[in-house]
């Protein structure tokens, strides 16, 4: 898999520097690498060479050969000669060979990107006031980093559509589009629904849908975050907010147990938008539009804030010191457990579990896969369940084994973590029959009829970790603050699992998590939180790695592949 | 057939009583030389395309044994072989000649040069705008398969190969080659980058592939009727065999003359061909090869050294109708396209003709041919619109000069050479032409105040 690195290196020379770099690279990287900046718009790591915008011209060279011998050349110093190109070439489309040659900071080289930007910018319209792209725009950057600073253009601008609705989230300023085809690409060769395409010719090019056709995929925000200025706009995000009052902070989309890396913009304790961060071992550059969609579960109408004692209004302490009554009382406690929940909530409230000798069910969410970043597994962190020894098997389908056990009168108390219970199996008898702990973040009929009622954080109100189906450990931050006075289920779990062992409540950090995990699980050892790094982990998965998981295929995971690699067998011939 | 014409490909053409069929071809010795090509090795058919130095005939002039030696054999693909026959070039004419009047030269140089490159499935890429031309072809070729001249087995050699004409639908991008492959594959004509996408490699649906001009693979039929060692006595050395010139513009007979390479100069061309210019007009200017080409100006001199290390001093009238003269002069032959100027003519409204035709023609595909040929095109429009200006001239050089050598395929220089040559050549005609604009607009402007 990519982890493995890339060991072969070849030396280039750029600017009259010689660098090492990985070989397969393109000069762009190559140059990146030097520390050299190739400005470009058409070109992206993670699509196909297209090479028409023509921005990252550079001059290059190759070590000369004698055309009929093969003999090297070379000059009076007894280097061999650099044969230079007679024209510029594009950096995007060559790959870095042994004495590769590139200069980036020419004449030639600053003429062609004067050029450039001088001609993307004859027929492009000022709407930069007014233009969602401003301060992420790559024209802008480019046009003050590379660009001559005057126009000698005095004809007209083409006009052309300002505002096509492309699809459900998507529109289209088409006298913004640099036809780069980002998008074009994008939609082919990884959405697999190739809706876009380029009508008319020359300088009246028009990016469109094809007849008939609409640009509706669970993808189709992708094309947004690349398009490299504001011609592709979110219809979510469109003329919500300036983007330098933002600011971002890396999260894990819980959508599925892909758990594709993403940044989740904020200002003044609002969401405004997510986005993909670039992680080559999980998603690449890409999230689904479903996941972008999460963070309005912080403003949900049905949103839990009040924490309730037997429907009664309690604050969130007294709500637990109850919860705890409940079940010190009870040796026939279940509980509920969710693979939505942190590594460390799942820690602690395995504590709870082995504490009270609790039964523990689970309830498997599954979906449709889509073979790239939406998985079988609708919830980010079943691993961690296993890992942290709360889950011993894969959640079931629904909850009727724990009905069975509430009607045999084995159970009497029920600890449910973020299940609507109702929903996943239980009767409104089986339910009033049992004492109900309820931890939430929304309101539902069985949650209203709940002893003890603890509303709870969404994942943009906290931090923690998910292993996803790659068994990689992710981290992700609290991006706003949760509602006042409601305590995190790190500290409700923790708390409970204190109280019922007969000790106090103490208020726990991540930290102290992460001080029993790593001594306590093996998988886990000698890990800390800020450890972990920003692009994840992979744990090993040993025996866990025989579980039937439900995922079988997605953009960086393959069941077989990953089962094989983790058992150490050998590609079978 | 004028005097000094030596007519090889259109030996037939205009003859009369000659008609289009397969009898009117076979009863003047047609397919006679397909019987021969098929009687010998496929190699022997190369080498002696390779002997007789032949060059392509649809503007790069790039040796066409040469080119079916890069094809790449060992891939083990299928190999394509597409005739070009977009002819889109302005002042062009003379690939129609062959398709419209004699069809069955073309399908026996197409069948003789698919067995020597062991073509699995042959192409004819016809312009949009020649429906009949593609109908003539369809015809030809259900003549020519009833004979099993072309289809299973072509006779009884046990090689099968079958001709498929596809209509273009009307852009000139379409004859750029890789182009015309996209264009094959049903996409958008989009050039492709090269590298990786040479045609002889990765062509026409990713396969190795053959893209010749009609006039080029007629003359694979005669390399192989006479040998091609024989064939290259015709012409002069690097330049072998004849060329057709299709001439237009300020000429008592413009028309289509075939020429043997290098027997003939430009000013013999238009003066003894073609009847000179029209009675009481000077020369002002050529376009040697094609709308695309540099043009010359009448008064100016060629000095230097040919690749055979021979001087030359020419006059506009005294470069040779060949490949290599024409470039050594700062221009090119290109499509052997011919367009004369006298001196009637509006310099800058010639142009602004040439640029509305690249504004036009871009694909839109890169950014300097795309944003650069409309803005050129803008121009000059607004010059002959009367508001030209006097640093236009250096204007329009410049963007030119942001295009040239930038962009994805030729078409690019297509549209700065004419640009960069006419600036060149004629700047004073263009800063006259806007101080003349600008002294009328005074005299307009002032005329009222005089009145009051
Ligand atoms: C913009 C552009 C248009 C072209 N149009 C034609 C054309 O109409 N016919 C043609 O034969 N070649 C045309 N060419 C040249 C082809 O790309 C190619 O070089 C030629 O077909 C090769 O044939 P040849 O080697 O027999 O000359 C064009 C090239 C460019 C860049
Ligand atoms: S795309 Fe960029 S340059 Fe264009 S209007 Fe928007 S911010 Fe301005
Ligand atoms: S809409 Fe954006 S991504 Fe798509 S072609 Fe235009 S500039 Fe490129
Ligand atoms: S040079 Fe012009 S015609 Fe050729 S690919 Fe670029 S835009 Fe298209
Ligand atoms: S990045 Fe666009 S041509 Fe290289």
């Amino acid at each position: 898999m990519s982890e493995k690195g890339q060991t072969d290196k070849v030396t280039v020379n750029i600017d009259g520097k010689d660098v090492d770099v990985p070989t397969g690279i393109t000069m762009i990287e190559a140059a990146e690498i030097a520390g050299k900046e190739v400005p470009h718009y058409c070109y992206h790591p993670k699509l196909s060479i297209s090479g028409n915008c023509r921005m990252c011209l550079v001059e290059m060279g190759m070590p000369m050969r004698d055309r009929a011998t093969g003999e090297p050349v070379m000059d009076d110093d007894g280097k061999q000669k650099i044969g230079w190109m007679p024209k510029p070439a594009i950096a995007c489309n060559s790959k870095v060979s042994p004495g590769l040659h590139i200069k980036t900071d020419t004449d030639l080289v600053k003429d062609c990107r004067n050029g450039i930007m001088e001609f993307l910018l004859v027929n492009h319209p000022l709407d930069c006031p007014i233009c969602d792209q401003a301060g992420e725009c790559r024209l802008q950057e480019f046009a003050t980093d590379y660009g001559r600073g005057f126009s000698r253009f005095i004809e007209e601008k083409n006009v052309k559509p300002k505002r096509t609705v492309l699809g459900p989230r998507v529109i289209l300023d088409d006298e913004r589009c640099i036809l780069c085809s980002r998008c074009i690409r994008f939609m082919d060769e990884v959405a697999d629904d190739p809706v876009l395409g380029f009508t008319e010719r020359g300088s009246y090019s028009t990016l469109t849908c094809f007849p008939g056709k609409n640009l509706d995929s669970n993808y189709s925000l992708n094309t947004v975050d690349i398009c490299p200025v504001g011609a592709l706009t979110s219809r979510d995000f469109r003329f919500k907010m300036r983007v330098w009052f933002l600011k971002s902070v890396k999260s894990i989309c819980t959508e599925s147990s892909a758990g594709a890396n993403t940044e989740v913009w904020q200002r003044e304790g609002k969401i405004y938008r997510i986005t993909p961060r670039r992680n080559d071992a999980v998603n690449d550059t890409w999230m689904t539009d479903s996941g972008r969609a999460l963070y309005k579960q912080v403003e949900a109408e049905n949103r839990l804030v009040q924490p309730k004692v037997n429907g009664g209004s309690a604050s969130a302490t007294e709500a637990v010191s109850a919860a705890s009554k409940i079940l010190k009382e009870s040796d026939k406690i279940a509980v509920v457990a969710s693979t939505h929940s942190s590594v460390e909530e799942q820690h602690f409230l395995s504590k709870l579990v082995r504490g009270k000798k609790a039964k523990v069910h689970a309830v498997a969410h599954l979906g449709e896969e889509d073979g790239l970043l939406l998985s079988a597994d609708r919830t980010p962190n079943t691993r961690g369940a296993f890992i942290t020894g709360l889950i011993s098997e894969l959640p079931s389908a629904d909850l009727s084994a724990l009905g069975s056990q509430i009607d045999a009168g084995e159970v009497d108390t029920v600890l449910a973590v973020h299940e609507d219970l109702a929903a996943v199996g239980l009767s409104d008898e089986q339910i009033d029959k049992v004492k109900l702990i309820q931890i939430a973040t929304v309101s539902t009929p069985s949650a209203e009829k709940a002893a003890v009622l603890i509303p709870s954080l969404t994942v943009f109100e906290r931090s923690g970790s998910f292993v996803n189906q790659q068994f990689r450990l992710q981290k992700f931050h609290a991006v706003v603050p949760g509602p006042a006075g409601l305590l995190s289920d790190l500290q409700v779990f923790a708390s409970l699992a204190a109280l019922t062992a007969g000790g106090v409540s103490e208020s726990v950090r991540l930290k102290d998590a992460w001080d029993s995990l790593s001594s306590e699980i093996e998988e886990l050892q000698g890990l800390q939180f800020r450890t972990i790094p920003d692009e994840g982990l992979a744990v090993p998965p040993g025996n866990f790695a025989n579980i039937p998981f439900p995922e079988k295929k997605s953009l960086k995971f393959d069941s077989r592949e990953f089962v094989r690699e983790a058992m150490g067998v050998s590609e079978a011939s | 057939m004028s005097a000094g014409e030596n007519r090889i490909l259109f030996k037939n053409i205009d003859q009369p009583g000659y008609g289009r069929d397969i009898d009117s071809y076979m009863a003047a010795g047609g397919y006679e030389t397909l019987k021969k090509a098929v009687g010998m090795k496929p190699e022997e058919i190369c080498s002696e395309v390779m002997d007789s130095g032949i060059r392509g005939r649809g503007g790069a002039g790039f040796p066409a044994g040469m080119k079916w030696k890069f094809l790449d054999r060992k891939s083990g693909k299928p190999i394509y072989l597409v005739c070009n026959a977009d002819e889109s070039e302005p002042g062009t004419f003379k690939d129609r000649q062959i398709i419209y009047k004699d069809p069955h030269q073309l399908i026996e140089g197409m069948m003789i040069s698919a067995y020597g490159t062991q073509t699995a499935l042959a192409f004819i890429y016809i312009r949009g705008e020649m429906y009949e031309g593609a109908r003539i072809l369809e015809e030809a070729i259900e003549e020519a398969r009833a004979k099993n001249f072309l289809g299973d087995n072509i006779l009884g050699s046990g090689y099968s190969c079958d001709l498929i004409v596809h209509r273009g639908a009307g852009a000139y991008i379409c004859g750029e080659e890789t182009g015309l492959i996209e264009s094959i594959e049903g996409k958008r004509p989009y050039p492709r980058i090269k590298p990786p996408y040479f045609p002889a490699v990765l062509g026409l649906y990713m396969c190795p592939t053959i893209v010749n001009n009609v006039e080029t693979l007629c003359h694979v039929k005669h390399v192989i009727e006479r040998g091609g060692k024989e064939y290259a006595k015709i012409g002069k050395p690097g330049n072998t065999g004849t060329r057709i010139w299709s001439v237009s513009g300020h000429v008592q007979k413009p028309g289509y003359y075939e020429i043997e390479c290098g027997a003939m100069t430009y000013g013999e061309l238009i003066n003894d061909l073609c009847g000179g210019l029209r009675p009481g007009r000077k020369l002002k200017a050529i376009i040697p090869g094609g709308s695309s080409s540099k043009v010359l100006r009448a008064d100016e001199r060629f000095t230097g050294k040919l690749k055979d290390g021979t001087e030359f001093d020419w006059g506009v009238g005294d470069i040779p109708l060949d490949f290599d003269s024409p470039m050594a002069a700062g221009t090119m032959s290109g499509s052997g396209a011919v367009i004369v100027m006298d001196d009637s003519t509006d310099i800058v409204g010639a142009l602004a003709n040439i640029n509305a035709f690249y504004a036009h023609e871009s694909c839109g595909q890169c950014t300097p041919c795309r944003e650069g040929s409309l803005w050129l095109k803008k121009v000059t429009a607004r010059m002959i619109a009367g508001e030209a200006r006097e640093e236009d001239a250096d204007l329009l050089k410049s963007i030119a000069d942001q295009i040239e050598g930038r962009t994805i395929c030729a078409h690019g220089e297509a549209t700065a050479w004419p640009v960069q040559s006419f600036i060149l050549k004629f700047r004073d005609e263009f800063i006259e032409y806007a101080r003349k604009q600008a002294a009328e607009r005074k005299a307009k402007n002032a005329q009222p105040a005089a009145v009051a």
